[in-house]
């Protein structure tokens, strides 16, 4: 949100006044100068940490469980968990990202080819709390009432390969979609920049070696196969911008 | 109830790369111009600084820049029997919104085209005969030639600052240049970007097979540049951060950092953002337009007449207002007549990826155009004759970035999550890459845009629909060119090599490029093309079209640098032409 | 003009009265005088009069701007030619003393956010073709009431005092043994220009110290910098050329101007002649410098390794790991007067809230600088800025989290 301006800090030149009363005032009128405002911009809200804003504790502690496994802990790097993977996909499902208010959602929903890209009418936040109510109703059957999170790592593995490739079906949701599903955001999470919740650390980052949101490399460019030596930086900046 | 604006000399709808060079154009020679854009005002410090800018979630996965499908998008089948169903969300291609449209976040390859794609059916049927080329294929020339244009890509290439290295000057071939391109005047206005490690050893590998690498021709500018309007960029500084994404420090060139800033100051200009052009006016007698009626965003309907109507939107969009505008006649392809909605095409990439050992590719260090290319195997500049296909494109080592959520890539083979997934993310990061060939894509009687039966956007209006898919002939072509490319990539050393040629059907919901084509084209024949050689709409003399609505078929290069040179052809017929007397600058 | 001179003669001596002495009617004014009228317009604009009286979106010279002083809002006057409201019924006499003495048709004292003090200086004849040049505009009603200061400072009576203590009328002398080009320029800066309402730093009763004079001053939440010709802080590092192309498009090879002097640009220095430009860069380039050397701050002290960390993570992708930016596009922080000013205000202030250089029609690009206050931490922008100021050769005093936290206070309760 922009500081209200001073009068005399519409020196950059803003918009002049609009060509006669006929022009509505919600057009966004530019003419005479481009408009510029102190503190513009729409920087990303940092996600703190805190309690699930999408996720029940039950759907919260079976994605902290898969995420762990699609990216399992090592002793250089963490894994989903630990990165905050979980975390991130919570905030997202719970913002713009989890009811598709920017897709085309029109119905008729008509499955099509393959080829013809996403039809479901399911949004990103259904998806999981369908799938992940019929991936709880699934293991509680087929492991003595035990919910995914309380498998063993092997047993995990098991049943998300079972979704994946496709022997294990589940009751009202499709087993693909969501593995699919989280699989995506996993992924997401694990390399997007911090500020989203996920890439604890910039952990997914030092994992491979990925200087973050750096924006100059002149002095790289001609310097070939040689490894870039400093740590990266997300947009909140790295712990050396602190004095100590 | 709709409103009427006060008139103006100039309608301008989209204020993109041709609206803008249009607009600056056109207020230059003393008229009173409106452009109205569909999205909102895009400024570098206020919508993609550097201090956020550089986020690969919100700008390539959430599409932040990008149109919205809940606004507006297409309906997509493969052909006339499927049941043609919405883009819900974007894959295929990314269809720009707001001002600056593709200009903003495109890579910026500023690419000519060969003279012989502007003849493209007569050097074909010349060279191999006529009945060389598929009975489906409806290629055509495009009424102007290469050297027609030249002058005008140059004026396109100066006003961008373009970095690059000339391989013809007047007919004189330049070493480090592209060899098969056609004549220019003169030098590229800034030297060629300096090249990362693996464009290096592409180029070097690309000499010892035999061909002639060059750099490619590049928006991302490689010294700081004032351009002839006097707007200044910076130098590119390598950021990784350029497709899909603004660019932060003034060094990519777009519409901003080239013609706004000069564009703005003109007492004659005027733009209107967040207004939605629904609709081109016809008079009474459905041969001129009177103005266009758009929706701004709070809801309001507005109508603004003018002279002199400018489509200038993106592609898919220009045909969509046609189609809901009732100019021209509708294509059917079934008959094989009309135009609106003909001869749709788009472009056929590749890519091969390479593993190796014991070499750090920065694959960070990057920009959206920066990369080393052979152009041996584009067009027809290699003997089709016992190939099996025409057309073709140009392949190389062009490093645009290294953003892990999308840009890690493991071996054929590795499971796709688990333990074993992530050591080879890890290990392959900075020592694998994908090199890319781009190839033509030419136009079909049975590729081609027309309304939807079904599905509608916010406004009721019936959504545009693509009917496509690759051909046989696209498919050899781009079979051969991954071939091709994977030779040199094998000359570099790789411990191993993965070629991933194009394969059909084509897959709406797979990032490919955002280069589709056609649908309103151009041409010496009003029974086969839309718009005369100039850009002029056959059926409305005061409305021109823009963009790669206008190409007949695509050929094996990146658009933008056609298509900034055709804006400023068109721009010259209108001022010194038709302006001069009004009318048809083509006798039909 | 001999009655002339002796009416300023009798105003001087006189300074403390209120009484309005009787000036000479000009009825008969020579409406195709085109010279003078064209001086006038120029002098206007050297003089930058519309930048206070004409509103944004008004009206040319109708008055009705806001003017901030430190001690409350003043609303600029209509100069336009209409009798009831603006200037129209004034005499030449009414004209020159409202302009040079700060006493207003009917006696009325003015306050010195009109620069009096400065326009003083100015020849009665350049201040009459002003006169000339306003008569020929569109009569505007427009009724402005000036004074919107508060009491008591709303006493117009009291600016007697301040003009004994602060306010010595009279014309520009040249400088004997100076070339006529350095008078020229002295002329102007002293004089119309009046660039000391800014440039040099004020007491606590809004009067310029003059043993400061043009060496930097912070006037509504900006910095001024220092134009004399000290090799830090002020013009000492710049070439007579480089001041003439900044104050012609504002920019040269490393700086841009932004804030107030944006308009001070586009609306004045841009719109001179090429001699008077050079003759002001004359006259500031031999300013005596103090060349004072000052606090500097080690390479190792914590503060300049965060603000390393902090500058090539965040500001060399503009300004380059170098500090030398690119010329006429992202100033340098190399060197230079403002990176190394003596107060940081402008520089904490561009970082918060980041900026925009000044358009014109011959450098049109007006390249801004991003907005950093939601993304750096009081003591992140101070360490930085205290990086750039004591890097690549610079020196000057650091910059605390307290100077930024103050300053991030009265920017967000403007």
């Amino acid at each position: 949100m922009p500081t209200p301006m001073r009068r005399r800090e519409l020196l950059a030149g803003t918009a002049l006044c609009l060509v006669g009363s006929l022009v509505p005032a919600e057009a966004r009128v530019v003419a005479g100068a481009l408009p510029w405002q102190p503190s513009a911009g729409e920087p990303p809200t940092q996600v703190r940490p805190g309690p699930w804003q999408f996720f029940t504790p039950e759907e919260g502690a079976a994605v902290e469980a898969i995420v762990d496994r699609l990216i399992p802990p090592d002793p250089q790097t963490p894994g989903g968990k630990d990165a905050g993977c979980a975390i991130f996909i919570d905030r997202q499902l719970a913002g713009a990202y989890g009811d598709s208010r920017a897709l085309y959602m029109r119905p008729p929903f008509m499955d099509g080819a393959p080829n013809q890209g996403h039809q479901s009418p399911l949004t990103p936040a259904e998806r999981y709390r369908q799938g992940l109510a019929a991936l709880d109703k699934y293991c509680r059957g087929a492991f003595a009432g035990k919910p995914f999170a309380q498998l063993s790592n092997e047993q995990k593995d098991q049943v998300l390969t079972g979704l994946e490739k496709g022997p294990i079906q589940l009751d009202g949701a499709s087993a693909k979609g969501l593995f699919e599903q989280i699989l995506t955001n996993t992924r997401e999470g694990f390399f997007a920049d911090p500020v989203y919740g996920g890439n604890r650390d910039m952990a997914g980052w030092k994992m491979v070696g990925f200087p973050g949101a750096r924006y100059d490399y002149r002095d790289w460019i001609e310097r070939h196969n040689e490894r870039f030596p400093l740590p990266p930086v997300a947009i909140s900046g790295r712990p050396d911008w602190v004095t100590h | 109830m709709t409103r009427m604006l006060p008139p103006t000399d100039v309608v301008i709808i989209g204020l993109g790369w041709t609206g803008s060079i249009l607009a600056h154009e056109l207020t230059g020679a003393g008229l009173k111009v409106v452009a109205i854009e569909r999205g909102p005002w895009r400024d570098t410090a206020t919508d993609f600084p550097p201090t956020y800018a550089q986020d690969e979630l919100r700008y390539h996965i959430r599409h932040d820049l990008f149109l919205r499908p809940a606004q507006q998008t297409m309906t997509f089948r493969t052909n006339t029997n499927q049941t043609a169903l919405p883009i819900r969300t974007w894959g295929s291609f990314m269809p720009p919104n707001g001002v600056g449209g593709g200009g903003v976040h495109w890579n910026a390859e500023t690419w000519r085209f060969l003279p012989s794609d502007f003849r493209l059916r007569s050097h074909l049927t010349e060279r191999y005969g006529a009945k060389f080329l598929p009975g489906d294929m409806t290629i055509q020339d495009w009424g102007v030639t290469y050297d027609d244009l030249e002058p005008y890509y140059d004026k396109f290439e100066y006003l961008c600052g373009t970095s690059g290295k000339a391989g013809n000057i007047k007919g004189v071939k330049q070493a480090g240049g592209n060899p098969f391109e056609g004549a220019r005047a003169r030098d590229y206005p800034t030297p060629p970007q300096k090249q990362p490690y693996a464009p290096t050893l592409f180029a070097q590998a690309a000499r010892e097979r035999g061909y002639k690498p060059f750099p490619q021709p590049s928006g991302n500018l490689s010294e700081a540049y004032t351009n002839p309007l006097g707007v200044r960029l910076g130098p590119c500084t390598y950021c990784g951060f350029c497709e899909w994404f603004g660019c932060g420090n003034y060094s990519k060139a777009s519409p901003q950092t080239t013609i706004l800033p000069a564009l703005v100051r003109r007492a004659n200009f005027t733009a209107r953002t967040e207004c939605e052009v629904v609709r081109i006016e016809l008079d009474k007698s459905g041969k001129r337009a009177a103005g266009v009626t758009y929706v701004n965003i709070s809801g309001e309907t507005w109508t603004q007449p003018a002279e002199l109507v400018l489509l200038c939107a993106f592609q898919l969009f220009n045909v969509h207002l046609l189609l809901h505008s009732g100019i021209g006649r509708r294509y059917d392809p079934q008959s094989g007549e009309g135009v609106i909605g003909r001869n749709y095409s788009y472009q056929v990439t590749s890519s091969v990826d390479g593993y190796f050992n014991d070499k750090n590719f920065n694959p960070f260090v990057a920009s959206g155009a920066i990369g080393m290319c052979i152009d041996e195997f584009n067009g027809d500049n290699f003997d089709h004759g016992s190939v099996g296909f025409v057309g073709g494109g140009y392949m190389g080592a062009v490093q645009t970035n290294g953003r892990p959520i999308l840009g890690t890539r493991v071996p054929k083979g590795t499971p796709g999550w688990g333990a074993e997934w992530k050591k080879a993310v890890k290990d392959n990061y900075l020592s694998s890459y994908s090199f890319a060939t781009h190839g033509s894509c030419y136009s079909y009687r049975n590729a081609f845009l027309d309304l939807d039966p079904t599905y509608t956007d916010r406004h009721g209006r019936k959504l545009l629909r693509i009917t496509f898919d690759f051909h046989d002939n696209e498919l050899k072509m781009s079979q051969y060119l991954t071939e091709r490319l994977g030779e040199i990539v094998q000359q570099m050393g790789p411990r191993s090599v993965e070629q991933k040629p194009r394969k059909g059907p084509y897959n709406i919901g797979i990032y490919q490029t955002t280069h589709t084509c056609g649908g309103a084209i151009m041409g010496s024949n009003p029974k086969t093309s839309a718009l005369n050689r100039y850009l002029q709409s056959w059926d409305v003399p005061n409305l021109f079209v823009m963009g790669a609505t206008a190409f007949p078929q695509n050929a094996g290069y990146n658009p933008t640098g056609t298509v900034g040179a055709l804006a400023f052809w068109a721009a010259d017929a209108i001022v010194n032409q038709y302006l001069k007397n009004p009318g048809a600058l083509v006798q039909s | 003009m001999q009655r002339g001179a002796l009416l300023v003669f009798l105003l001087a001596i006189g300074a403390c009265s209120s009484d309005a002495a009787p000036g000479s009617e000009s009825r008969t004014r020579d409406r195709q005088d085109f010279a003078t009228i064209e001086r006038g317009r120029y002098l206007a604009t050297v003089g930058d009069c519309a930048a206070c009286h004409t509103d944004i979106g008004g009206k040319p010279y109708a008055g009705g701007r806001a003017v901030e002083t430190p001690f409350g809002n003043l609303l600029a006057s209509n100069l336009t030619p209409d009798r009831e409201t603006g200037i129209g019924a004034w005499s030449d006499d009414d004209f020159v003393s409202a302009v040079q003495r700060g006493i207003s048709r009917g006696g009325v004292r003015l306050y010195p956010a009109m620069p009096y003090t400065y326009y003083t200086k100015m020849r009665r004849s350049d201040v009459l073709a002003i006169r000339a040049y306003l008569a020929t505009l569109e009569p505007v009603h427009h009724q402005v009431t000036s004074n919107q200061l508060p009491f008591p400072l709303s006493i117009r009576a009291s600016m007697a005092v301040w003009n004994a203590l602060f306010f010595t009328p009279g014309t520009f002398k040249p400088v004997a043994g100076k070339p006529a080009e350095w008078n020229a320029g002295a002329y102007l800066v002293e004089g119309p220009g009046h660039c000391g309402a800014c440039h040099t730093a004020k007491n606590f009763l809004g009067a310029d110290k003059t043993s400061r004079t043009l060496q930097g001053g912070v006037l509504q939440g900006w910095y001024s910098p220092n134009l004399t010709g000290d090799k830090r802080a002020g013009l000492g590092g710049w070439s007579a050329e480089e001041i003439v192309a900044y104050l012609k498009s504002g920019h040269n090879d490393a700086a841009a101007a932004t804030g107030p002097m944006s308009e001070v640009i586009t609306d004045s220095t841009s719109q001179m002649t090429d001699d008077d430009l050079r003759a002001i860069a004359a006259y500031l380039k031999d300013q005596p410098a103090t060349n004072a050397e000052p606090a500097r701050v080690a390479a190792n002290d914590p503060a300049m390794r965060a603000g390393e960390a902090i500058y090539v993570d965040n500001c060399a992708a503009c300004h380059a790991m170098s500090g030398e930016g690119v010329a006429r596009l992202f100033p340098a922080l190399k060197g230079g007067p403002s990176t190394q000013s003596a107060d940081p205000t402008s520089l904490i202030r561009v970082v918060l809230q980041g900026a925009r250089s000044v358009a014109t029609d011959g450098a049109p690009t007006g390249p801004a600088m991003p907005a950093f206050d939601w993304k750096l931490s009081d003591a992140q922008v101070a360490s930085v800025l205290t990086y750039i100021r004591n890097s690549w050769g610079n020196a000057a005093a650091a910059v605390s989290a307290g100077d930024v936290r103050s300053a991030r206070g009265s920017l967000t309760s403007e």
